[in-house]
């Protein structure tokens, strides 16, 4: 499995990549989370400027045979949504760090990175 | 991963060279899916698939008594049934809920075998051997012997050349037992038209320590007719598009069989059986609630437990079996309802809540990928 090492990670298995700004990042779900769901039918997101904390649900993911809540890694805006993902909810199984990603969020406080893991934390976590 | 509790199937090494994702299911540990749900359901409905379902358990029962045995256990009538035939039946309580469904072959006239459920193996042995006053010979198989469906609409064709049975000519629930060593070497075989996917198809037994051997073989054979090897993922989206009940889900002992839609399973007239008089109250009451089938109009998957309701926003029943439907791409579902026309009639609405959200559903009678 695959665990890009520019990503942070959550426990709940979502990714967040800051972006080159320094102000905004993307969220999606982990190669693991990908695979653990199998096949993604749609994707339900939080609407674009919803305000959220860290850890508040920003969505849902329906696959086949079950249902996950989404979590915000860090708290921030919601700010796009990846609208690919309406017709081609499968980019996130095929590419779950590139075309799969799913909020573009604009973060409160940089400093609650810290709180997250880095890839060889996270690979630990599910090894 | 692997529970030390949970059994494995003859072809668990295959499953696992494959790469499938394994999860428990009915005490073993089976492949959910080796690639994608999906694309394995698509290749069912297109092409062909090929499903590990060793796990159903069977029970041999033999003896001048057999006949009489069976009779009493299941409701449907055994007496329609001669050598190579098959039926589906369910077996009740006194009270007349479903102990479990099953398919009894009559290999001969004192000859029987019934396939039972994997997660009821121990249950129904019990029901069978204390529901025994006429004392039929009853041998528990469940471990020697295997099982894979072949499903799809290429499924005959890919076991043609494997067998000198006519599997062409062979008619839905009918079966044919190859000559020792005639199938793949197999001494003890079943060639089975029946299956749990709403295509036609062949359901194979055979003993436990050549189900590597006959995977194999048949993998070979389908390879020029785009076989896939299927999970129990697919195998549960599959039946669920067909309509077909999955004990545990739709069945199981709080509901009767003519509620669950089942009522040609039920045969009164046949003679006594265990929960007869239950099932004759039953009909002479009529039905306090019916299994339905829906589709959602709205974007969601109903999953078991949500809450069915009528437009008015009235709780009327609960899904028991729901999913997305990979041919319709639309959420199908299974659920209970208050046994009412407008809530049971095809073309009625209901609502589904998903997570808080009351979503339209209409009522659809399955199979649901054919319409």
């Amino acid at each position: 499995m695959d665990f890009p090492d520019d990503l942070y990670y959550t426990d709940d298995h979502e990714w967040l990549r800051v972006e080159e700004d320094g102000s905004t990042a993307l969220v999606g779900i982990t190669d693991f989370a990908q695979r653990e769901l199998g096949d993604i039918v749609f994707v339900e997101l939080e609407p674009v400027d919803s305000e959220m904390a860290q850890d508040d649900v920003f969505g849902t993911v329906e696959a086949v045979k079950t249902v996950s809540e989404l979590y915000m890694p860090v708290g921030g805006t919601i700010v796009a949504h990846n609208e690919a993902l309406e017709a081609s909810p499968e980019q996130v199984n095929d590419d779950p760090y590139g075309e799969g990603w799913m909020v573009r969020i604009e973060l409160d406080d940089p400093d609650e990175l810290d709180d997250l893991m880095d890839a060889e934390a996270y690979a630990e976590m599910v090894a | 991963m692997a529970e030390s509790s949970l059994k494995t199937t003859p072809l668990h090494a295959v499953h696992q060279e494959l790469g499938a994702r394994m999860m428990p299911f009915g005490g073993f540990d089976m492949p959910v899916q080796y690639t994608s749900i999906i694309d394995e359901h698509m290749a069912v409905r297109e092409a062909a698939g090929l499903f590990d379902v060793s796990h159903m358990g069977e029970v041999e029962v033999t003896g001048s008594h057999a006949f009489d045995f069976v009779q009493h256990l299941v409701t449907n009538d055994a007496s329609t049934l001669y050598d190579g035939r098959a039926m589906y039946t369910v077996m009740c309580t006194p009270e007349g809920g479903v102990v479990d469904d099953l398919i009894v072959y009559r290999r001969s006239e004192d000859t029987y075998l019934l396939v039972i459920n994997a997660a009821n193996i121990e249950k129904d042995w019990d029901w069978m051997v204390s529901h025994n006053p006429m004392k039929a010979e009853l041998r528990n198989r469940s471990d020697e012997m295997a099982l894979l469906a072949l499903q799809g609409p290429q499924a005959l064709a890919i076991a043609a050349p494997l067998t000198d049975v006519a599997v062409d000519d062979l008619k839905f629930y009918h079966f044919a037992e190859p000559d020792p060593g005639a199938f793949l070497g197999c001494e003890d075989a079943l060639l089975s038209r029946t299956g749990y996917t709403g295509e036609p198809g062949l359901e194979i037994y055979c003993e436990a320590d050549k189900a590597v051997d006959v995977w194999h073989a048949v993998m070979e054979a389908g390879a020029e007719h785009d076989l896939h090897p299927a999970g129990l993922g697919a195998r549960d989206t599959l039946r669920l598009e067909a309509g077909y009940c999955l004990y545990g889900n739709d069945l199981d002992e709080d509901h009767n069989p003519l509620e669950a839609g089942l009522g040609w399973l039920v045969k009164l007239d046949k003679g006594d059986f265990i929960g007869r008089a239950a099932l004759q109250q039953v009909r002479a009451d009529g039905l306090s609630r019916k299994l339905v089938g829906f589709v959602l109009d709205e974007r969601g998957i109903p999953r078991p437990g949500y809450p069915i309701l009528s437009p008015d926003g009235d709780e009327i029943g609960t899904v028991t079996s729901g999913s997305q439907s990979p041919v319709l791409q639309q959420g199908i579902g299974l659920g209970y309802v208050t046994n009412d026309a407008a809530y049971t009639e095809p073309g009625q609405p209901l609502r589904i809540g998903v997570r808080g959200r009351m979503l339209a559903a209409t009522v659809r009678k399955p199979p649901f990928h054919k319409q």
